[in-house]
């Protein structure tokens, strides 16, 4: 996932210009020798202070990192499994710090239950090239919860439907 | 942009450099002048060759973006999963409504009874509720609203 959530208490504010750059680049950085070059003609900055707007949003944690995106599928990682658990309350911080750390755990988050139709409070995303190796994964993670998890089920996505990353709208 | 993407087969091997490229560029562009350059030297191959095989991934949708990768919460503004139970015969035009929400940054159809899975990121967190009574309305479905209470970990690296 190309967003996540917060972890610091305060927010980096976004000055008009950071947005511009935000918005000229959500699409996309541009792929030439110079980019924050590119950038600075578009709006009208020069280079460094796009290449130094940058560092501080990502020193910030507004930006987590200027990367790429892969379709996970397209690199052979065909299976993507939502692994979701009914954790016992009292043990849910505790068991989702030590779920988190395992290495092949790519997020694990704490989300409320919706019951009927939903009774599962622990979300751990799982990635394999087959059923059988987030089947494994999973049951490594069961193991781990022990009897804090009252039941558990497996998500395999079986389509992206759309994937854009966060927007800015343009107004 | 909203187009349907059925699980695709896996597109075979790739190239070396490809592979470098792929595994390299997950992890993050040194902000410094000339990025590619920097990142191109540190792979011991030409900045021609990085670029070019940059765009070639992006054309072939193997890396769905290159760029920043933002941080929803820190910006200040909202973000949360929710999920939706749509009949079979109305999921995909169900699909294409809330595809339509610009604040829907992503969207997986899933193997369950909630079928169908994506992600509302706002500029200000009040716009979530907004959105999400929209998509309501907009698809005659409810909508389970799913936000984290909790983060433990996020770490997304595919290595090929």
């Amino acid at each position: 996932m190309s967003i996540s959530t917060s972890r610091s208490d305060e927010n980096y504010r976004l000055c008009a210009l950071d947005r511009k750059l935000i918005l000229a680049t959500q699409g996309g950085l541009p792929l030439v020798p110079d980019p924050w070059g590119a950038l600075g003609k578009e709006l009208g900055l020069p280079a460094d202070e796009v290449l130094a707007r940058f560092q501080r949003m990502q020193d910030a944690g507004v930006i987590r990192r200027v990367a790429a995106v892969p379709d996970h599928y397209r690199l052979g990682y065909r299976f993507n499994g939502m692994t979701v658990w009914d954790v016992r309350d009292d043990a849910i911080t505790d068991m989702g710090r030590q779920v988190g750390e395992l290495p092949f755990v790519s997020h694990c988050y704490r989300r409320p239950r919706h019951l009927p139709y939903w009774n599962y409070n622990l979300f751990a995303m799982v990635h394999g090239t087959s059923r059988e190796e987030v089947e494994d994964k999973a049951s490594q993670i069961h193991e781990l919860l022990g009897d804090t998890c009252q039941g558990h089920t497996i998500l395999y996505s079986s389509a992206i439907l759309k994937k854009t990353g966060l927007r800015l709208r343009k107004s | 942009m909203s187009a349907m993407t059925e699980c695709p087969e896996t597109t075979g091997e790739f190239t070396e450099v490809e592979r470098t490229v792929i595994n390299r560029l997950q992890t993050g562009l040194p902000l410094v002048h000339s990025p590619y350059k920097a990142v191109a030297d540190e792979l011991g191959i030409s900045e021609q060759v990085l670029l070019h095989t940059l765009q070639n991934l992006l054309d072939r949708r193997i890396l769905t973006r290159f760029g920043p990768m933002f941080h929803a919460g820190e910006m200040g503004g909202g973000l949360t999963l929710a999920a939706m139970r749509i009949p079979e015969q109305d999921f995909e035009n169900v699909a294409a409504k809330v595809n339509e929400f610009d604040e829907v940054a992503h969207n997986y159809r899933r193997e369950h009874e909630l079928n169908m899975w994506f992600v509302v990121a706002t500029e200000a967190p009040d716009d979530i509720a907004r959105v999400i009574a929209g998509i309501e309305s907009s698809t005659g479905y409810p909508v389970y609203n799913m936000p984290k209470e909790e983060e433990f970990h996020v770490h997304l690296h595919f290595p090929v």
